[in-house]
């Protein structure tokens, strides 16, 4: 029945049976913790608290606590906003439109892909609500009959779109996994010892039992929900690009906007991923899960959309030009050029430049040098925004009111804030949640593990070729 | 009242989906199979139908659909008009991304609501499992035991027969 195929690695590999997986998955969530995850969450909880602190600031004594002026109105919070709101993309990516298209290494990596996601959105929600400077006014973006004799929000306005857009996508991959970690919950309730596991895990599992009939729905809500979170992934970018794109801005006023977005937003959430999963194989030993295979194939989703970034950079430059509006090529030559020159050559080096090194094979499966590419993506992918967003503002049309920006204090503790708040959450799910899926790695065991997992054979029907078994891949040769 | 089962405990999913056949076939009633994973396939022999629920989805998501397009019509066309950058008070096409991202969070809460109500899914302590190696590596295949009709000798040897590495009588109390 243990099909190997020619062309394809294995995704699962050291001969792994069932019940290794169980074990291997759930092992750091019944053990103690171990001292380099206890280290790693407690830098994380400096950066928490940095960004506790750094929040207090900004509401106790208001928005002037940055470093924005009349000229530069947006330029940390939106940057920091979409780089988070890009990260955050990669998790419902590979969990929905790779299961649409039956990409089984997507099984072992979509758990922490989705965790990540989802952390991401809540970093991101942070600073469009933080920039209101009254966040407890923050449910006035709702459309809700007010005393003003019900004047409604604005519909027409992208912005509003994208409370709509994130909050959707947030509600709906918090969803789709939760539905995934139901069964392993119940595996990790049907192993525990203590009387607090055993009821935690009862009430996270909400009482699955695993019977056909679950499997069967929960297939079908999977599928349904990937189907709808497909163009959903697509949708938020493509929002939040528009935030720009339908300004009048020069350098933010383009068609191009959209996909070029989405593109960026796949590029950095790769990265992300990438950069927290060879951190959690390495911490956990997930090594056999998280194969080499795994960074491979992420790494050629890298280049692709680092390759359709780079190709967006240039066609925006050359439309600059070739437009003949000399506010939109004064633009352009302004971020290469001008005062943040530095900002734009960074973008270009760490997009462009560096992520085109994984056309050599070597590079590409090697864990350090992916792990430090994916770094210089985060960073290149963060200097993108700053670059759009910061010197689009500070020179536009009317030079008298040209500025400069420099983050404040509490700018940059508000970021590395976000980071600190980003680990901690998921550190705490790496220990108390299954950082792997085991019910779709042990489904596709059979199919793509490296050896025939040991099973007696004193049935002697191990192999009955099936039809019905669409599962393994049968070999008729 | 108290409920026999015989569990025909299972280690390979291929060997579990000939067994259905042929214990279906011999024309003993499953009662439930219990399975670590979603095994493809195991709907067919078991004949379950296939799910209503994508239709529930369907319906919930042209629900989203007509809602948040009768809202942004009624709040800005008709309840407060107010021109905003020259568009008309009626302005569809900036209403369509709302209106998508509402169809969206409809059909995913609908269906997801309906299958945790259907399939039975709520926080709960009291967990009921018939054998619990079912969540980690094992095949669980249950038949209801009826008192005087079953005959339990013959039903452990079918299933031996049939791949079972175990055979098991578990009593669940209501």
């Amino acid at each position: 029945m243990q099909h190997v195929s020619p062309v394809r690695e294995p995704l699962v590999t050291g001969g792994k049976t069932y019940h290794d997986i169980t074990e291997d998955v759930c092992r750091q969530v019944e053990a103690k913790p171990n001292v380099r995850w206890a280290a790693a969450l407690a830098v994380s909880l400096v950066g928490l608290a940095i960004f506790i602190y750094s929040v207090y600031r900004t509401l106790w004594f208001g928005i002037g606590e940055w470093g924005l002026n009349k000229t530069v109105g947006w330029a940390w919070d939106i940057t920091n906003f979409v780089w988070w709101v890009g990260i955050g993309h990669a998790g419902t990516l590979i969990s929905a439109v790779l299961l649409l298209f039956r990409q089984k290494w997507r099984s072992s990596i979509n758990r922490a892909a989705e965790a990540m996601t989802i952390f991401a959105v809540i970093c991101a929600a942070m600073f469009p609500v933080l920039h209101m400077g009254r966040p407890w006014l923050a449910y006035w973006v709702l459309p809700l009959p007010n005393t003003f004799g019900s004047l409604w929000v604005n519909f027409n306005s992208p912005l509003l779109w994208d409370v709509f857009a994130i909050s959707t996508y947030f509600s709906v991959s918090l969803v789709f996994w939760y539905i995934g970690l139901i069964p392993d919950f119940a595996t990790i309730r049907d192993r525990a010892t203590g009387p607090i596991a055993r009821r935690a895990y009862a009430i996270l599992s909400m009482n699955w039992t695993g019977s056909a009939k679950a499997w069967s729905r929960y297939e079908t809500v999977s599928l349904i929900l990937a189907g709808v979170a497909t163009p959903l992934v697509l949708s938020v970018h493509t929002i939040v690009s528009m935030d720009f794109a339908t300004s009048v801005i020069p350098g933010w006023h383009t068609t191009i906007f959209p996909p070029y977005f989405v593109a960026g937003a796949i590029f950095s959430g790769f990265a992300m991923v990438l950069t927290l999963m060879i951190i959690t194989r390495k911490t956990f030993k997930l090594e056999d899960y998280i194969t080499m295979e795994h960074i491979e194939s992420m790494n050629k989703v890298i280049i692709t959309t680092g390759s359709i970034v780079g190709v967006a950079y240039t066609t925006e430059f050359f439309i600059a030009w070739y437009s003949g509006v000399e506010y939109e090529a004064y633009a352009f030559i302004n971020r290469a050029t001008g005062p943040y020159w530095w900002a734009y050559w960074s973008m270009m080096t760490c997009n462009v430049i560096t992520p085109q090194l994984f056309w050599i094979r070597k590079i590409r499966r090697s864990v350090t040098a992916t792990f430090i590419i994916s770094i210089f993506v985060n960073i290149g992918m963060w200097f993108e925004r700053f670059v759009i967003i910061v010197t689009s503002l500070h020179r536009d049309y009317l030079p008298s009111s040209w500025a400069m920006f420099s983050p404040s204090i509490i700018d940059i503790g508000v970021y590395v804030g976000t980071i600190g708040l980003f680990f901690t959450l998921f550190f705490l799910f790496c220990k108390f949640f299954p950082v792997v899926n085991m019910a779709e790695v042990k489904a596709i065991l059979k199919s793509s593990s490296e050896v025939t997992h040991h099973h007696s054979p004193a049935s002697g029907m191990h192999g009955t070729a099936k039809g019905s078994n669409t599962n393994t891949h049968h070999s008729n040769e | 009242m108290n409920k026999k089962f015989v569990l025909g405990i299972y280690d390979d999913e291929d060997v579990l989906l000939t067994a259905i056949e042929n214990v279906r076939a011999a024309g003993t009633k499953i009662y439930e199979v219990f399975t670590p994973y979603p095994i493809h396939g195991i709907d067919d022999v078991l004949g379950i139908k296939r799910s209503r629920l994508p239709i529930v989805a369907f319906m919930c998501g042209l629900f989203g659909t007509c809602f948040a397009l009768w809202m942004q019509i009624y709040m800005l066309g008709f309840d407060w008009p107010m021109i905003i950058g020259g568009k008309p008070h009626l302005a569809i096409p900036s209403f369509i991304p709302v209106t998508f991202e509402l169809t969206v969070l409809c059909a995913a809460f609908g269906m997801v609501i309906t299958f945790f109500i259907v399939t039975n899914l709520k926080p709960t302590l009291k967990v009921r499992m018939l054998d619990k190696r079912s969540t980690d590596d094992k095949f669980v295949m249950a038949i209801e035991v009826k008192e005087g009709t079953t005959d339990l000798a013959a039903l452990s040897k079918l299933l031996r027969s049939n791949g079972a590495i175990e055979v098991n009588e578990k009593e669940v109390v209501k």
